[in-house]
């Protein structure tokens, strides 16, 4: 069916492939393109009727009240947070997000950083480009398999990321909300604690007011000088100063990190460490899943505009 | 002197491990140290070595015809590494000399590099973290796609105790596995390809975890390469000449296959030059077993080798004559 007059407004650039498949249906306005002309700002304004954000920007309350005929804010991620939930549950106006069809690459992902940053890959693919080994060997690292893993937040990518981490012999416990009782890993109410009692801790929740820096001294200081955060979630469910200060002094083993406070500003002290792997905010970007989640984006808009039931709301 | 009174192993070169735990290794054997004497290997051999029941190695020094004729009491070789190919065996059968390598303590870390190489070339891991470092997100803004692991067809070539931990391992994501061995093996539930050109044509990703031997030499070919096709990505933690380094070079600079994760190479460390320069590639210094967790579990097995040689009990790790 055509809505080939809905307004869309993308508030970050996306894949090819999305933009693509939301011009053969809508009329398409790209932000970057929107922002730098006061005047066709003007003129759409009062014509958006649906918002496509990213993770990196979705749909605050100023731009919300920009948009009088706002009706759906259909987001190419799974993270939320970067939506005025209340201002949209205020207006009426749904959200919907795409879960699901990312927890496996984001799960390969966590699983792929963590060895990176156990294994030091990148630092021994380094070592061999800059021509080292010619001189000399590598130093030994620590082993990955059979390590005690802790997840936080045990939702579908963290559930993923058990699954694989069990076929390296590793021992799972979690730390959530609530206890999942279909579950047979070991829970801990107290994040403290769960990281107290693991060497491996992947961040895997979602980001909210009640989760914002999560993982902070306290949690850094339990997990030890021998410990490793592997970060898929969101940057700012780990104190990031707190993080870099345990990194540079030794307080913390290593870190695998896809997502950080400030993105895409990495934190310049980080650059130069060995125990860090860095990546930027890739952990759902294949595109086998790019595809999946950009036609997801198009079921729920295309849901939403015939007046059917949205697929994957969040609200 | 103590160390008189303790059983002599002979070491050409000292292997890592044995730098590692020199101190506590000589508490338990004397060892002669053929490279700290300034005479040419042959000739040490001659003057100390006509007694030495047991030699210690690894697998960058190879125990030739020549070094086995000047060894005339030798009866056990215990070599640090799993593979065998730096050991004359057809001499060491010959002689009856029984040969112990590292069992099945590498395994495990073997198999975790073998995957974080899969994950890292489809993934571009070490290749972002460059682009990252180089201050090159605020810039060039989102990086390019990478390959998703889950649903891949893995063939791995060699299901010995390092390809069934790979299996176990890429299973859980979701990689559907075949292999190609010398022979099939009972009790596995992967496909297996006698042929490991059908196999390279049946698979997006080669994981080749095999010894190197007579027939395993150069078995992955140009032939195979282009089986697997231009999205291929081989993993190499094997023996760098079990592929025809030249042709892989050509096929990765060509585009005719997508990429590589190399632990092994045919002239360590000496690579070739064209690799540095591709990012679709992954390099490590042949350290798959390099852990200190292994490092410990190998001298446990190296000890109690020789432990068990020397009071005639039955070895740990024997390599078994198939």
């Amino acid at each position: 069916m055509k809505m080939e007059n809905v307004c869309i407004l993308l508030t970050y650039p996306v894949p090819e492939y999305l933009v693509q498949e939301l011009e053969k249906r809508f009329r398409v306005f790209k932000f970057r393109d929107v922002a730098s002309n006061p005047q066709l700002i003007g003129e759409i304004s009062s014509s958006i009727r649906a918002i496509v954000g990213t993770s990196a920007w979705g749909a605050d309350a100023r731009l919300i009240d920009e948009l009088p005929k706002l009706e759906i804010v259909a987001s190419y991620s799974v993270g939320f947070d970067k939506i005025d939930l209340v201002k949209c549950k205020e207006r009426g106006i749904t959200v919907t997000n795409t879960p699901d069809v990312l927890s496996d690459d984001v799960a390969d992902f966590a699983i792929g950083l963590a060895l990176a940053t156990v294994r030091r890959i990148c630092v021994c693919d380094r070592f061999v480009r800059g021509g080292k080994w010619k001189e000399g060997e590598f130093e030994l690292t620590t082993k990955f398999s059979g390590k005690s893993v802790g997840i936080v937040g045990l939702g579908r990518i963290g559930s993923a990321i058990a699954k694989r981490a069990e076929a390296f012999g590793c021992t799972i416990s979690y730390h959530s909300r609530s206890e999942k009782p279909e579950s047979y890993y070991k829970y801990y109410p107290n994040i403290i604690d769960l990281a107290a009692n693991c060497n491996i801790l992947f961040v895997a929740c979602a980001l909210s007011k009640g989760t914002k820096h999560i993982v902070n001294r306290k949690v850094i200081d339990a997990l030890g000088p021998k410990g490793i955060i592997v970060n898929i979630g969101r940057g700012a469910l780990i104190d990031e100063p707190e993080l870099v200060s345990a990194l540079l002094e030794g307080r913390l083993a290593g870190a695998g990190l896809d997502v950080f406070e400030h993105e895409p500003k990495v934190p310049e002290e980080l650059l130069g460490l060995e125990n860090v792997v860095l990546q930027p905010h890739v952990a759902s970007d294949t595109v086998e899943t790019s595809i999946a989640m950009s036609d997801l984006v198009i079921k729920n808009l295309e849901a939403h505009f015939q007046n059917k039931p949205v697929l994957t709301p969040v609200l | 002197m103590v160390e008189d009174h303790l059983p002599q192993v002979l070491v050409l070169r000292p292997p890592k491990s044995f730098t590692f735990f020199e101190t506590q290794f000589s508490k338990k054997f004397h060892f002669l140290k053929a490279w700290e004497s300034q005479l040419p290997t042959t000739d040490f051999l001659a003057t100390h070595a006509a007694s030495v029941k047991a030699i210690l190695c690894n697998s960058s020094t190879p125990i030739t015809a020549d070094i086995l004729h000047h060894l005339p009491s030798l009866k056990l070789i215990v070599t640090t590494s799993v593979g065998l190919d730096h050991i004359n065996l057809p001499e060491c059968r010959g002689r009856s000399i029984s040969v112990a390598n590292a069992g099945q303590v590498f395994s495990e870390d073997c198999a975790d590099l073998a995957v974080g190489l899969l994950i890292d070339v489809l993934r571009k891991i070490s290749a972002a973290d460059r682009f990252v470092r180089a201050g090159l997100w605020p810039i060039s803004g989102d990086y390019p796609l990478g390959s998703k692991l889950g649903g891949k067809r893995v063939g791995i070539v060699g299901l010995g105790s390092i390809g069934l931990e790979v299996a176990k391992r890429l299973e859980a994501f979701g990689c559907i596995i075949s292999y190609n061995s010398r022979r099939e093996k009972a009790n596995v539930s992967y496909r297996f390809y006698s042929n490991v050109c059908e196999l390279g044509a049946n698979s997006d990703a080669l994981i080749i975890c095999c010894a190197l031997n007579d027939e395993t030499h150069h078995m992955i070919n140009k032939e195979v390469m282009k089986a697997l096709g231009k999205e291929g990505v081989i993993v190499n933690i094997g023996r760098g000449a079990v592929i025809d380094e030249k042709e892989l070079v050509q096929c990765l600079v060509e585009g005719e296959i997508g990429g590589a994760g190399l632990d092994v190479f045919e002239n360590e460390p000496d690579l070739p030059k064209e690799l540095f320069t591709l990012d679709n590639v992954v390099l490590s210094p042949h350290l798959a077993v390099f852990t200190s967790e292994s490092f410990s579990d190998l001298f446990d097995l190296v000890t109690g080798n020789l432990e068990a040689f020397f009071s005639n009990k039955p070895l740990l790790s024997p390599l078994l004559d198939e």
